[in-house]
């Protein structure tokens, strides 16, 4: 039997011994962090996803030591030559060793996608949560989202790139501005939800102050969808990058980029194939691993999201 | 129902300036002088005064932007540089293409997820339910480009059915317009199909719990009229939201797949427009786009409004 505490500060039911919910559906007694964790392990696709992301991840920072090759190193002799012992993913037009490029190209896409996210993030607490607490401000800073929304998102940020310049901050500045909006709408969703509850008129008729109330009480509240958009924010990233670079906006050559490779190697396609499949499923594993943890993390923080 | 479509025709008003607004500001964002850019180091100081009398840059920025907007409700979105021409001219003659290959994407991604979405929500916890959502979450996983390249290699290089490029508008042959745009097509719009597919299934799995249709099916309506007459329509409401934002990604993403395809639209003239630094072309393709997604959204969301008339403006 289960009881649902009024506090959520006792640890187990005092008459019947079974574990006592709080009002939000964790376990009393046990942070929520850990509890999360726990509720992540038993979700199986979530579990995947992380594990690909970690492999991913890992091979990025370890470039370094995995690449068998220089990225940029160019061997005439051995150009366009298939997978083999020497190249396991083959090499290019210019003899350079597709695994090691891709091995350096995770490096750029994780960090231009985790760059957004935590941008992307910031723009959404900082203006979500203007937009939602302080009334007069909500139409203004919405109309600008909105504005920003009408335009399509790979288009604006090649636009952006066509001002700026091809480099990878840019590319982080090009693509925050893209993604910002949506965080912004969801953060200010939370806050217009949250700050109607009686818990935040106690604490508003204690005289705590605005940024009391926003940062102690609104935005822990509002975390939840926050986390699960930072997630989808990442592989959005991630994919919108790899496209930036394949149509020759986003980071210049000869920086090995997933989108860069698959870019070059579009007319080699029938003659080696291996220059435009490998680079794919890179970033078709990463997005996908960022998709089942981002779904795995909706369903385990915000159910009422689930697909 | 008149008064949201009021507010909702009014409501687009600032949107539009907005946008219009940045676009304006897109070539103020150029490091430096835009005109010195867009020339190159070896241009003359008379040239680079010129381009910039043409540009209006000579002008305060209050200044250009009511001069610019005057140009632009009279369609005039100034030269292209390195087509010599009108951008309207450019993006018009462009643009047709473009629509063509968004709208059959839309029509591909709705063919193929609202089915899908469906069966997987009928027999949940299935097999079907499963192939289903692990399609889905494939598909959204997959870049459009890739699947583009994929798809050339296996249904033109190799099987030789369909062809790799080009484009032949519906009107003038239907048949092999058809056969130009259906790898594109599905290429762009697999992504959406797939956001489809999850939308409509979980739309579909909240409705079949709801109690009227536990009341169609206790009154011994058949399996299949219950689905598609009482849940289908109702479950297809916030389905029809999305096809807006759809339609505005798919505007967008139709840039990359038209590189893949040498697909002569508007996507593939932006990114000549980028490389060139072309700006009044970036910013006229930038403009006219993000009106028509607008323009959609708009109808799409009147269109939501007559479907439900439980709708209300807040």
């Amino acid at each position: 039997m289960v009881q649902v505490g009024e506090t959520g500060r006792l640890g187990r039911g005092a008459i019947t011994g079974a574990p006592v919910l709080t009002r939000r559906g964790w376990l009393a007694g046990d942070s929520p962090i850990r509890q999360v964790l726990r509720r992540l392990r038993r979700n199986r696709l979530a579990v995947t996803g992380f594990g690909l992301l970690l492999v991913i991840l890992a091979a990025a920072l370890l470039a370094g030591f995995l690449s068998p090759y220089d990225p940029l190193k160019m061997t005439v002799t051995d150009r366009l030559t298939g997978p083999s012992r020497t190249h396991w993913m083959g090499t290019d037009n210019f003899g350079r060793d597709i695994l090691s490029r891709i091995l350096y190209g995770a490096r750029l896409s994780l960090q231009v996608g985790l760059a957004v996210m935590f941008l992307t993030t910031a723009a959404g607490i900082a203006f979500g949560m203007l937009a939602g607490y302080f009334h007069r401000l909500d139409n203004s800073i919405m109309r600008v989202m909105d504005a920003m929304m009408a335009f399509p998102a790979i288009l604006l940020a090649i636009a952006i790139m066509a001002v700026l310049g091809p480099k990878t901050v840019n590319v982080v500045i090009a693509l925050s501005i893209v993604y910002a909006p949506r965080t912004v709408r969801i953060v200010r969703a939370s806050v217009l939800a949250i700050k109607e509850l009686d818990y935040i008129e106690a604490v508003r008729a204690q005289a705590a102050g605005h940024l009391r109330i926003l940062f102690r009480h609104l935005l822990p509240n509002a975390l939840s969808p926050l986390v699960v958009q930072a997630t989808f924010t990442f592989a959005y990233a991630v994919l919108a990058e790899a496209s930036l670079s394949f149509v020759g906006a986003g980071a210049p050559p000869p920086t090995p980029s997933w989108g860069n490779i698959l870019s070059e190697g579009r007319i080699y396609m029938q003659a080696a194939p291996w220059i435009t499949l490998f680079p794919g499923l890179a970033i078709a594993a990463t997005v996908l691993g960022l998709n089942l943890a981002g779904d795995g993390l909706r369903d385990v923080l915000d159910p009422r999201m689930k697909t | 129902m008149a008064l949201y479509i009021a507010r909702r025709l009014l409501g687009v008003i600032p949107v539009l300036i907005l946008v219009a607004i940045a676009a304006f500001l897109l070539i103020h964002l150029v490091p430096g002088d835009p005109a010195m850019v867009m020339l190159g180091s070896d241009a003359s100081p008379q040239q680079v005064q010129t381009l910039r009398m043409q540009l209006g840059l000579d002008r305060s920025l209050p200044e250009q932007f009511i001069v610019w907007l005057r140009h632009v409700l009279r369609g005039n979105l100034g030269d292209s540089f390195f087509l010599g021409r009108p951008v309207t001219q450019a993006l018009m003659e462009r643009l047709p293409a473009t629509m063509q290959l968004a709208v059959l994407s839309l029509i591909f991604s709705l063919l193929i997820g609202v089915p899908a979405g469906l069966i997987a929500a009928v027999r949940q916890n299935t097999g079907w339910d499963q192939l289903v959502m692990a399609t889905a979450i494939g598909g959204i996983s997959v870049p459009s480009f890739w699947l583009g390249l994929a798809m050339i290699l296996v249904f033109s290089v190799q099987l030789g059915w369909l062809p790799s490029g080009g484009y032949t508008p519906l009107w003038d042959n239907v048949w092999q317009g058809l056969r130009t745009l259906t790898l594109p097509a599905i290429s762009l719009g697999a992504m959406q199909a797939a956001l489809i597919a999850r939308m409509t299934r979980s739309s579909m799995l909240e409705v079949l719990r709801q109690d009227y249709v536990r009341t169609a099916r206790s009154k011994g309506l058949g399996h299949w009229l219950v689905l598609l007459k009482h849940a289908l329509k109702n479950a297809m409401i916030p389905v029809i939201t999305t096809i807006g934002t759809a339609f505005g990604v798919l505007l967008g993403g139709a840039v990359v797949v038209e590189i893949v395809f040498t697909f002569p639209g508007l996507g593939r003239l932006v990114v000549l427009a980028v490389q060139r630094r072309d700006y009044p072309l970036v910013q006229g393709a930038l403009l006219l786009t993000s009106v028509i997604y607008v323009a959609v959204n708009l109808a799409v969301d009147l269109l939501y409004c007559v479907c439900d008339p439980r709708i209300k403006y807040e």
